[in-house]
């Protein structure tokens, strides 16, 4: 049992070591201190305090970024390992590969965690400071970091399945890109041509929302936008939420990674090094 | 069959359409040393991911102990060095046996270790910048944690300095004092040849040979080379012998085993005419080309 946490605390001094931790901390703290400053300036016509308009925007931010930054790290994690010939030995001892994929996951993700907590946190702690804020847009900001870590997880499990499947890492590496591309750009766009060309017809009632709210970063975006009515007021998106039960989202967040991390192991014990 | 540390009972292993270990039969017994010798793509190193059940066996069965591999008692039993062995640069050679303590659920003393392989000097630099002989000892370090019942080395002396090679000899003894059965896959011929007990040799995934040196020898009946220098007239010396005159003072002559004392007393009864003979058995590269090449038929 011991054995996955002693993958976690060599695969931590790694990302602490090559600076990982820190440059994805960096990131965070930047963007979001950018996005703070220059989201403000609609809060009095919103008639919402700082942090909501804060935590909206930081929620776009999030879509992209955690799905990023998750892939960034997980990419490396199992053809990495074959491209230095490492995983042939660390696969002779005792620890099994479900243990070894678990040990690397949950250091990625409490690195990932960490960069998100300081990243919106000082960006939450500047927007309270300057613009003031409520019980429900201090919930907001807890809840965009709990669901930016659950996104992450999701991509982490990704970024691990294409690891395994891929011919070394400059490939994993490839593919990961091409992943972030399709689930956080194309689909959307694709989404929105069907519903151009629907018109408002059936697709676009009943069936688009469910479509949607299968993508974890659409589920991301909704389920931070459902939860309050001040952020969804300042993202100016409330329609789609409004069209699912309340647990859709949540369920898709939820769900995703324990199937990507699953799939990832599967694909994981196929692999011979 | 349980007082073998290893079996390897008629293994067959496929890739693609080649079969690439083509009924495989080989055991060691505890604290044996036994040599694996081939060319590339002979099926060494596929052999010994086998053993470590890393890959997977279309045929035959292998054991460790009574255990299976890739079962968690075989991956207790087992050690492996792979061939040029690497690690996370980040890692310091401390901390990258820590882990392998760790996951094999050692308490082995790491500095101690890391001091017997010679690296006590570079126990808290990062391994990136190791040379490959230190990364090389680094992995033979995690091979001693524990008490394997077997030991697979993939070529372990490549990048070695020739005293690290001793060092290297000096640690198989070591481990097979203390019950070890230890596989060496080489291409390092002369130093295997003094160092172990026994010595199998493969070709195209079939196993061609296994027995210790001197059966071996036996076997394949290569002759034993004499050269004789004379102390005044090689050529006449070469006619009466029967051997080819190889420089101005010297005749060399190929004998089979069983006529070498003749030879030898035809040459002691050439009184002063002789002024040396030097005798060489067949070495084991000799062997090694006459197994590892001879045409299959």
């Amino acid at each position: 049992m011991t054995r996955f946490l002693a993958i976690t605390r060599t695969e931590m001094l790694i990302l602490r070591r090559n600076r990982w931790l820190l440059v994805a901390t960096l990131i965070m703290v930047l963007f979001a201190l950018a996005l703070t400053f220059a989201g403000s300036a609609p809060t009095g016509t919103l008639g919402v305090d700082m942090l909501t308009v804060s935590v909206a925007s930081m929620t776009t931010l999030s879509v992209y970024l955690a799905p990023l930054l998750a892939l960034m790290i997980a990419f490396d994690a199992i053809a990495g390992d074959v491209d230095r010939g490492s995983l042939s030995l660390l696969l002779s001892y005792p620890a099994g590969r479900g243990e070894i994929l678990l040990g690397k996951f949950t250091a990625h993700l409490a690195a990932l965690a960490f960069a998100m907590t300081i990243g919106f946190g000082t960006a939450g702690a500047v927007a309270v400071w300057f613009g003031g804020a409520g019980p429900e847009s201090l919930m907001a900001l807890v809840r965009l970091i709990l669901t930016s870590v659950l996104l992450g997880a999701v991509f982490l499990a990704l970024g691990y399945l294409l690891s395994a499947l891929a011919r070394g890492a400059t490939a994993a590496a490839g593919l990961s890109a091409g992943l972030w591309l399709i689930f956080v750009v194309l689909y959307d766009l694709g989404l929105l041509g069907a519903v151009v060309m629907d018109e408002g017809g059936t697709f676009t009632q009943s069936v688009f929302p469910w479509v949607m709210v299968a993508n974890p970063a659409d589920a991301f975006r909704l389920w931070n936008i459902a939860a309050t009515e001040g952020v969804a007021m300042a993202s100016g998106m409330t329609g789609a939420a409004q069209a699912l039960p309340v647990w859709a989202a949540p369920a898709s967040l939820l769900i995703w990674p324990v199937l990507g991390f699953l799939l990832a192991r599967a694909a994981f014990r196929r692999v011979e090094p | 069959m349980t007082d073998k540390a290893l079996t390897i009972d008629h293994v067959c292993k496929d890739r693609g359409k080649t079969r690439v270990l083509d009924d495989v039969t080989l055991s060691l017994t505890p604290g044996q040393r036994v040599a694996l010798l081939g060319h590339n793509g002979a099926g060494k190193s596929t052999l010994i991911k086998s053993i470590l059940g890393l890959i997977p066996i279309e045929g035959g069965a292998i054991r460790i102990g009574t255990a299976t591999p890739g079962s968690a008692q075989a991956r207790r039993d087992t050690a492996y060095l792979p061939e040029a062995v690497s690690f996370h640069p980040a890692l310091t050679g401390r901390e990258q046996l820590a882990l392998f303590a760790q996951l094999s659920g050692s308490n082995a003393n790491v500095p101690g270790l890391l001091d017997r392989v010679g690296l006590s000097d570079a126990l808290d630099r990062r391994i990136g910048t190791y040379s490959k002989g230190m990364r090389q000892r680094l992995g033979l370090a995690q091979v001693l944690l524990g008490q394997p019942k077997v030991a697979l080395l993939d070529e372990p002396t490549s990048g070695l300095d020739p005293i690290s090679r001793q060092d290297l000899y000096a640690i198989i003894d070591e481990l097979a004092a203390q019950g070890t059965a230890v596989l060496i896959a080489s291409h390092a011929l002369t130093e295997v040849e003094a160092r172990t007990d026994r010595i199998a040799i493969m070709r195209k995934g079939q196993m061609v040979a296994d027995d210790t040196l001197n059966n071996l020898s036996a076997l394949a009946g290569l002759p034993i080379r004499l050269r004789v220098r004379a102390s005044d007239n090689a050529d006449a010396l070469a006619a009466e012998l029967g051997g080819n005159r190889i420089n101005g003072a010297s005749v060399e002559l190929l004998c089979s085993p069983e006529d070498k004392m003749e030879a030898l007393r035809r040459i002691a009864g050439m009184g002063d005419a002789v002024a040396d003979v030097e005798m060489t058995p067949p070495k084991l590269e000799d062997l090694y080309r006459h197994y590892a090449q001879e045409d299959l038929q």
